[in-house]
């Protein structure tokens, strides 16, 4: 069996603006395609990891006898295995591989087992003899700070302070509230899973599913104290990642045991394992006090924003950022005083998720715009749009907004859409609750909110965000035949369509291949903050022009448009390698978040309309319509996609997704009991795309992944408001927030 | 571990005497899950699905109002609801509900009473229509009334040697309704939930609730109160919409019959308040459907 997933690499038709089928498409439905827990290797065994089962405790002891007498097992490893240096980390490298003498969440890697076969390797984890002495965890984010640290610089990530304007501007109509967001969870549908081969250089070559190579290849040579060059990874087939495979997880793990035994080594956890295998999305507490004058305009704004990180740093510093600076949602605010925290607590450790501290703030910031036109009497589309932001506006950074912005435009689009009928006939599916037969239309009551959301588009505060491709043009077969190859990775959206579509449009050739991920060429970057089809995109376009200006040398100055390309190649090969950069950003200052840190925005907005069965706390969402600018759709297909299943995980985060923790412990760690939403929740969307081109992106893109995540969770909420007349100032909304029980 | 795969009942029982540590394996939507998770290794497990006998229904019992169908315990939910909903409506409506399609084309009403979960969709239905779990061993077959199945939390009343062959569940007519309540608009585990059967030739109710109890249990004193107010006003032969004070008093005495806990699907709290409202709905639901057929 090959240890890459052959059909992401087979070729589909059409150029930009087309949307061939994904060439895997078929095979996801029909259960066929093969992610990398199907990966195999003769001769390989199997890593097992041994978590702790407490959020705080010291370690005092670790016995590996019984472990070792398992018969099967090649290995029982603890940190005094870890070859190279035993922490890593996105951002700040805080985290150790596999604990020392504390662990800090409830599900750290204390040791590792490798067996002949998966089940043995549980039983010998089993019998590893681990003595803790269980501390008291901090589990509270608003006063984590002055609580015992965790670490030894204390429990502040970081604190990103926005000011801007007159820091005591004064307004006629002011709202405040108080803000919960629970702990999502990405729940990608394909858990962790790996395999790593020992190479005979002494090295290792892992077969993996994750967002972002090289950042992995990087934490993992240092983890395993080799050299870049003898850590290759090769990616596998992934099923989902929404930000939960940035972060490492059984990368190193996997890699340690195959050293360490000399046998290809493959990892898998199960659900279970993956809820305490991967970060989560940062729980929030948000205080919001937005002041207004009579006509609903924005006089000033101040928020106060918590965190919660969980026992790591991972992307923690990041996501403050986009929560201060993206803090006040896509409106014109002169005066504004925004702070947001980061902490360290004992609760699971929290990183990226698709909106990336965009989605916390906006529940806020859309709450409290509704909460403003409701004290205005106003419109709460009418509020927004009097102070919606559009092109040239200033952020609350101080940053220019230089290309589309049409805030109001999108609202616009959503509140002209014909709202749907009211059902009279009962179909049970058309219910809140469903096919469980909870109403027949008794107590059920319909509402209509909106929202609109804000997001930056790839990575920002200076970071050095690039991608590297290559293409090779040549003749085979007489025909021109392209190939292109980057590290960029395909976890499910779409990119191994775009990069071909972008070759065939830009080198005007049919026949196009893409070779499968790996580290032997570039960065990519990572396939977060919606910025892939935007940056390696942009590098897969920038390297077919560097082809172009190859060719236009062999044609000698002759127009390239009308040139036959078999005889003007022959038997040369043109092969170009591209590192692409998008315009460079600023760090912010650290007191006033002042500084242009951000490359671009997005922007979605959506009506929701739902029925809330009043007496059970029910809620069907009937409709969820929303409207985004794509800056230009480059597959339209996969952008209308990206817009549904974002705003279904929206949807989830309003309604139901959350992992409920109680002490530091995760409380619902299955999908029988953290639920995402089904085809009955999710209902169809009708879905406006704008495609307001940005001049400064490669053709005019606007990433699409997340914006539609952001306004999608307030919209739903500020319906079931409207139809329960309930103040709701958490999410998701459980029935008993509805009905008071 | 063993995998034992008998082709009859006889023998499947004889292997269940010898072996009562094997587990019975039927649709395995259960049984799979405890595996994959590790959270159970028993020495053999038992297949039942060979087993003929127990893959199918029969109505000797009549298949009138009075009448009884016998269905087998391996009966997939898909079945119950395709070819049994006409007779045994609150049956079928459960089934209906039971996770998705793939869970009803495996699942059976024998594995439900298997597992004994609290949270099992059949059992309320099982309990207001006055079902029987028929078991069986090499010693004999015998008829354990639903109301005396469950003992505890995921504890029933089978003996180490015994199987359930079948359920037994009285044919009728007349209304009979389930729901169920849960954060989601499928596949989901009952926060709570309620059924509720008319049984006209008795001058009966039959009520019981799931999900809010450490077993499914019969709210008998909304049963004995709403039977008696029925009965008092001859509303049998001649019904007529029933009051809201009647609805409501019903609805309080379900929540009553309920002992529930918080947990991560709900609060206790809730749970009460759910049933009482899922009691008042049903009922109305059932008594306008009697209403039309009586007159
Ligand atoms: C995704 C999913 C969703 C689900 N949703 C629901 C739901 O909505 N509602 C619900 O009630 N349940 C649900 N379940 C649980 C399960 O499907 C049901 O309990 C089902 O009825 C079990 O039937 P089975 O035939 O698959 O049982 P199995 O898994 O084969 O067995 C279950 C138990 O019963 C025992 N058993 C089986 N047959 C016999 C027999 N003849 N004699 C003695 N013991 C026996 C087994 O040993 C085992 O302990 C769900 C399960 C999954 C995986």
């Amino acid at each position: 069996m090959s240890l890459t997933p052959a059909e992401l690499t087979s070729a589909v038709a059409g150029g930009i603006g087309s949307s061939p089928q994904r060439p895997d498409g078929n095979l996801k439905v029909r259960g066929e395609f093969a992610y990398a827990s199907d990966l195999w290797h003769e001769d390989m065994i199997w890593g097992a990891t041994l978590r702790s089962p407490h959020p705080y405790a010291r370690i005092l002891s670790i016995d590996l006898t019984e472990a070792l007498q398992v018969p099967g097992v090649y290995a029982v490893l603890t940190h005094e295995d870890v070859r190279g240096k035993n922490r890593y980390g996105l951002e700040h490298k805080d985290q150790p591989v596999l604990a020392e003498d504390i662990v800090r969440y409830q599900g750290e890697p204390v040791a590792l087992v490798g067996a002949d076969h998966p089940e043995t390797a549980q039983r010998a984890m089993k019998r590893i003899k681990v003595k803790y002495e269980v501390l008291t965890p901090v589990v509270d984010m608003e006063t984590a700070v002055d609580d015992t640290p965790l670490h030894p610089g204390g429990n502040l990530v970081r604190h990103v302070p926005v000011r801007r304007g007159d820091q005591h501007a004064e307004a006629e109509v002011v709202v405040t509230g108080r803000y919960e967001v629970g702990m999502q969870d990405q729940a990608f549908l394909g858990p962790e899973s790996g395999l790593a081969v020992p190479a005979e250089d002494g090295g290792v070559d892992l077969y993996i599913a994750t967002q972002w190579l090289h950042v992995d290849q990087g934490q993992v040579a240092a983890a395993l104290g080799l050299p870049l060059e003898r850590v290759r990874l090769t990616l596998s087939g992934v099923g989902g990642a929404f930000g939960g495979r940035e972060d490492l997880s059984m990368q190193v793990h996997a890699c340690l045991l195959a050293l360490h035994t000399g046998k290809p080594t493959k990892m898998v956890y199960n659900r279970e394992e993956s809820f305490y295998g991967h970060v989560h999305r940062h729980p929030a507490v948000l205080y919001y006090e937005h002041g207004a004058d009579r006509t609903g305009k924005l006089v000033y704004v101040k928020a106060r924003i918590y965190l919660d990180g969980g026992a790591y740093a991972s992307s923690t510093p990041a996501v403050v950022a986009n929560s201060a600076t993206l803090g006040v949602g896509p409106y014109d605010v002169d005066n504004v005083t925004v702070d947001c925290w980061g902490v360290f607590t004992n609760n699971p450790p929290c990183g990226a998720m698709r909106g990336f501290g965009a989605v916390q703030s906006a529940f806020a910031y859309e709450s409290q715009m509704d909460k403003l036109a409701e004290a205005l009497g106003m419109d709460p589309v009418d509020v927004r749009i009097v102070n919606a932001m559009s092109e040239g506006s200033v952020m609350p950074t101080g940053q220019v907004v230089d290309s589309a912005a049409p805030v109001a435009q999108l609202l616009k689009l959503v509140k002209d859409k014909p709202m749907p009928p009211l059902s009279t006939a009962v179909d049970l599916r058309d219910m809140p609750g469903g096919v469980s037969n909870t109403t027949h239309g008794e107590g059920v009551v319909r509402g209509v909110g909106y929202a609109v959301g804000i997001k930056n588009i790839c990575f920002s505060e200076g970071y050095d965000d690039y991608s590297t491709a290559r293409v090779r043009l040549q003749i085979i077969n007489g025909e021109p035949a392209a190939l292109a190859h980057t590290a960029a990775a395909e976890v499910g959206q779409g990119l191994v369509t775009i990069m071909q579509q972008i070759v065939r449009t830009e080198l005007g050739v049919e026949r196009v291949t893409i070779l499968p991920m790996d580290t032997s060429i570039g960065n990519g970057g990572s396939t977060s903050a919606s910025r892939q089809t935007y940056v390696t995109g942009g590098a897969v376009k920038a390297a077919c022009a560097a082809v172009r200006e190859k060719l236009a040398k062999l044609a000698g100055g002759r127009d390239l448009a009308g040139v036959d390309l078999v005889g003007l190649l022959g038997d040369d090969v043109i092969d170009e390698t591209v590192e692409w950069r998008h315009r460079a950003t600023e760090p912010i200052d650290p007191e006033t978040g002042q500084g242009n840190a951000h490359v671009q925005y997005g922007f979605a907005a959506h009506r929701a309309v739902v029925d809330v069965d009043v007496e059970l706390g029910l809620v069907k969402v009937v409709e969820l319509d929303c409207a985004q600018d794509v800056g230009k759709a480059l597959n339209p297909q996969a952008v209308l996609g990206q817009i549904q299943g974002g705003s279904a995980q929206g949807l989830g985060l309003a309604v139901m997704e959350e992992i409920q923790t109680e002490g530091g412990k995760v409380r619902n760690p299955s999908f029988t009991d953290y639920l995402i939403p089904t085809v009955l929740d999710m209902p169809p969307m009708s879905i406006d795309v704008l495609e307001l081109a940005d001049p400064n992106a490669p053709y005019g893109v606007r990433g699409v992944g997340e914006p539609p995540t952001i306004s999608s969770t307030p919209a739903i909420v500020a319906a079931i408001r409207a139809a329960t007349g309930l103040a709701l100032t958490r999410v998701p909304v459980r029935p008993e927030h509805i009905t008071g029980t | 571990m063993d995998f034992l795969r008998p082709d009859t009942l006889a023998e499947a029982l004889a292997l269940k005497a010898q072996r009562p540590d094997a587990v019975p394996i039927a649709g395995g939507t259960d049984v799979m899950v405890e595996l994959n998770f590790d959270h159970r290794r028993p020495a053999a497990l038992l297949d039942l699905t060979r087993i003929a006998e127990l893959r199918s229904w029969d109505s000797a019992g009549g298949n009138g109002d009075g009448g009884t169908v016998r269905i087998g315990s391996g009966v997939p939910y898909t079945r119950i609801i395709d070819e049994l909903g006409d007779r045994l409506p609150g049956l079928a409506m459960a089934s209906r509900t039971v996770g998705s399609p793939q869970i009803r084309n495996r699942g059976t009403v024998g594995g439900n009473l298997g597992a004994a979960s609290p949270a099992g969709d059949t059992h309320p239905v099982l309990l207001a229509g006055d079902a029987t779990v028929e078991a069986a061993s090499t010693r004999g077959t015998r008829l354990i009334p639903a109301t005396e199945f469950y003992l505890g939390v995921k504890r029933h009343a089978l003996e180490p040697d015994e199987l359930i062959t079948a359920v037994h569940v009285p044919v009728t007519r007349a209304p009979q309704q389930f729901a169920k309540v849960g954060t989601r608009n499928a596949m989901v585990i009952a926060v709570c939930s309620f059924a509720v059967a008319l049984h006209p030739a008795r001058q009966r109710v039959g009520a019981a609730v799931g999900s809010a109890a450490p077993t499914p249990r019969r709210a008998s004193a909304a049963e004995e109160f709403l039977s008696a107010e029925l009965t008092s006003a001859n509303q049998w032969e001649s019904p007529k919409p029933l009051l809201d004070s009647v609805k409501r008093r019903f609805g309080e005495l379900v929540a009553e019959a309920a002992n529930p806990i918080d947990d991560v699907r709900g609060s206790a709290a809730y749970r009460k308040h759910a049933l009482s409202v899922l009691a008042r709905r049903t009922l109305d639901w059932a008594w306008r459907d009697y209403s039309e057929k009586v007159t």
